[in-house]
């Protein structure tokens, strides 16, 4: 028996700079350094720990659509232990939004063959959490969504999902798409060994022909969505900042009061 | 009047203050019609009617509690192709936007996720988003197919307007994906008898600073003096201080309430991402270099075990 897992991966600008948009207001990806979406490392290391705890043939194959510069974020999830990697590139992908992202990604999965898509929560710019339950439509098979708690077995994945109302077990035949929270338990570092492992490792590159998709149905001019403004939030105005010497507690009871929140 | 779908989020059949808000960002677009599925979906009726739903389909069976998901997207989209809406408002919970999402594959249409307001535009509704931890504001729009757009909690103030409410049945055929993903076991959370954190006009919350689970009780008695919610930073929740369900942030809950109020929390920008749309922001932290004073209404550079204890005392004192 062999476990096919494919592990969705985005490259993100880093949260930590300044981050802003492009005159066509998409994510100016120029000025700020990208990285590895961290909540994507929550997915490789769930993808790693399956295939570490399963007596089955695991092939741990890593997934990127973006830009020349999403390589790294492959190469990351490579040097901590993933077997292979796809990069999906292609100029026409510029602007792409959720509807489309999702295809491309359904597309790319069925291509490289897959039991088990594991993605992450969400991304940490998008923030939609919303391309793991659409790729599973595209793909037609069971979303086991915002797990904290992962484990495959027998042709079967459960998990928990820790919801608003209640927390549930669930559980799904394979194939199916799942995704991990940051609550799934840490994601390990690459070690000395695993990046110098890791330049070794195939990374295949396809562009849209070689996933039968059009340009038309992708990119800023495929976009179900537009974004018509962007502004920067102003900065607030500089607020009240005391030193608490003893009445600090009161002060800012007063100044509640006079706000009428007491 | 162009009918305006919207999905509704209730326990048991009393309807979560986020459905009553999208009711009435709905109005601004068309004429709401409401969709309420699962046990008591036909109580929610009279809630529904209140604020304005001219029409409440309702749909019960067991499989919306047995499987994940997909039958509560086959009865949207029954709602849909009875309806044929001019847009589709579903509240910015985790399950409400993956029924959205898939929806919105389904019709051909695109989808816009966590919106904090809604506006009619001339070419269809206009959604803002905050993104990028509330830096940036924009107006983004659905340019294919009818507009599914999922709302945050807060995003508008509850106004009630009374409309006929009629109850009708819907007709729904569960796909063959309905039964796909098993909800084997569910343990329903507790109730601390607090304001729900994503719903609460106040929050207060506590960080790293706090040192300790059995510490949060200064925290809590901070939030029960002013009737708050209680959260917590991803600091304190991996220590195992507060549970993960009053995590606020990038990871945890957005909230925007009218104040929020930070305890020996540091401002990290995940943090801030799910805090910095709040109207008030209050901080209590003993470093006068902490990034949350750059966001702050009012701080107060002090230690929170000598700070809080007498804020508490004193809005008790002034309360009577
Ligand atoms: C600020 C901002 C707001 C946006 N709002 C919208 C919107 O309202 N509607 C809309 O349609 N689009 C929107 N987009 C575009 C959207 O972010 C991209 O289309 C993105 O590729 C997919 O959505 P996400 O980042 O929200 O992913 P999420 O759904 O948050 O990501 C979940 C998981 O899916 C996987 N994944 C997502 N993207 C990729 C990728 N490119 N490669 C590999 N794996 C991936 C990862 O495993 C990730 O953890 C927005 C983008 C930005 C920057
Ligand atoms: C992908 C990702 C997602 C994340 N998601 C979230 C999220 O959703 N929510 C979140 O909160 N974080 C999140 N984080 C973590 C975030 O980066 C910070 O580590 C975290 O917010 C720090 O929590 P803190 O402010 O409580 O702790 P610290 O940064 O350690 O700050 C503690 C503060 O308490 C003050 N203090 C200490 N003692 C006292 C005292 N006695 N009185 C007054 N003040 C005192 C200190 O001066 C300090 O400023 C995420 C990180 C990543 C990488």
């Amino acid at each position: 028996m062999s476990l096919r897992i494919v592990v969705t991966v985005k490259y993100v600008p880093d949260a930590t700079g300044d981050r802003h948009f492009a005159d066509d207001l998409t994510v100016d990806r120029d000025d700020v350094d990208g990285l590895l979406s961290e909540l994507d490392e929550y997915a490789v290391e769930q993808a790693l720990q399956i295939s570490e705890n399963s007596d089955d043939d695991v092939e741990v194959t890593v997934l990127t659509v973006g830009p020349e510069d999403a390589k790294d974020a492959l190469r990351k999830a490579l040097s901590m232990g993933a077997d292979k990697a796809i990069h999906v590139e292609d100029d026409d992908l510029h602007g792409t939004d959720a509807i489309g992202t999702s295809l491309v990604l359904a597309k790319a999965i069925e291509k490289a063959g897959f039991d088990l898509v594991v993605s992450g929560m969400a991304s940490t710019d998008g923030t939609g959490g919303i391309v793991p339950a659409l790729v599973a439509e595209r793909l037609g098979v069971p979303q086991v969504t915002l797990l904290s708690q992962v484990s495959v077995g027998d042709g079967v994945v459960k998990g928990r999902r820790d919801g608003d109302a209640a927390s549930e077990q669930l559980e799904a035949s394979l194939p199916a798409v799942v995704s991990v929270t940051d609550q799934s338990g840490e994601a390990r570092y690459p070690s000395f060994k695993g990046i110098m492992a890791a330049k070794k490792k195939p990374v295949e590159s396809w562009d849209l022909s070689d996933l039968d998709i059009e340009a038309e149905e992708v990119g800023l001019e495929g976009a179900f969505t537009k974004v018509e403004v962007a502004n920067e939030r102003p900065a607030r105005t500089a607020g009240t900042i005391v030193k608490d010497e003893g009445e600090g507690g009161k002060q800012l009871a007063e100044f509640l009061a006079s706000q009428k929140f007491i | 009047m162009a009918e305006v779908l919207v999905y509704v989020d209730h326990v048991d059949g009393a309807v979560r203050k986020p459905t009553l808000e999208l009711l009435t960002l709905a109005r601004r677009i068309g004429e709401p019609v409401a969709v309420a599925l699962g046990n008591g979906a036909a109580d929610t009726a009279a809630a529904l009617a209140e604020h304005g739903a001219v029409k409440v389909l309702t749909h019960d069976a067991s499989e919306y509690a047995e499987y994940l998901v997909v039958p509560k997207v086959d009865a949207l989209q029954a709602a849909y192709d009875a309806v044929s809406p001019a847009a589709v408002l579903v509240p910015s919970s985790a399950e409400g936007k993956e029924i959205a999402a898939r929806l919105a594959l389904r019709i051909g249409s695109g989808i816009i996720t966590d919106a904090v307001d809604l506006e009619a535009g001339d070419e269809g509704p206009v959604a803002t988003q905050s993104v990028f931890a509330a830096s940036f504001t924009t107006k983004s729009r659905v340019i294919k197919g009818t507009p599914v757009i999922t709302v945050k909690p807060n995003s508008a103030a509850v106004e009630a307007a009374p409309a006929a409410g009629a109850v009708e049945t819907l007709a729904v055929t569960f796909s063959d994906q309905a039964t796909g993903t098993k909800v084997t076991a569910r343990t329903p959370r507790e109730s601390t008898g607090r304001p729900e954190l994503t719903e609460a006009a106040i929050v207060v919350s506590g960080g790293r600073g706090v040192n300790g689970a059995e510490n949060f009780s200064i925290i809590e008695a901070l939030a029960d003096s002013l009737g708050a919610a209680v959260g917590a930073s991803r600091a304190a929740v991996d220590a195992g201080w507060y549970p993960h369900t009053n995590q606020v942030g990038q990871t945890g809950k957005s909230v925007s309430p009218q104040l929020y109020i930070a305890n020996g929390i540091s401002g990290a920008i995940q943090h801030r991402a799910g805090m910095q749309t709040s109207k008030t922001i209050v901080a209590v932290n003993k470093d006068a270099e902490a990034p949350i004073f750059e966001l702050v209404d009012y701080g107060v550079v002090g230690d929170l075990f000598d700070v809080v204890p007498q804020l508490t005392e004193e809005i008790k004192a002034r309360k009577g």
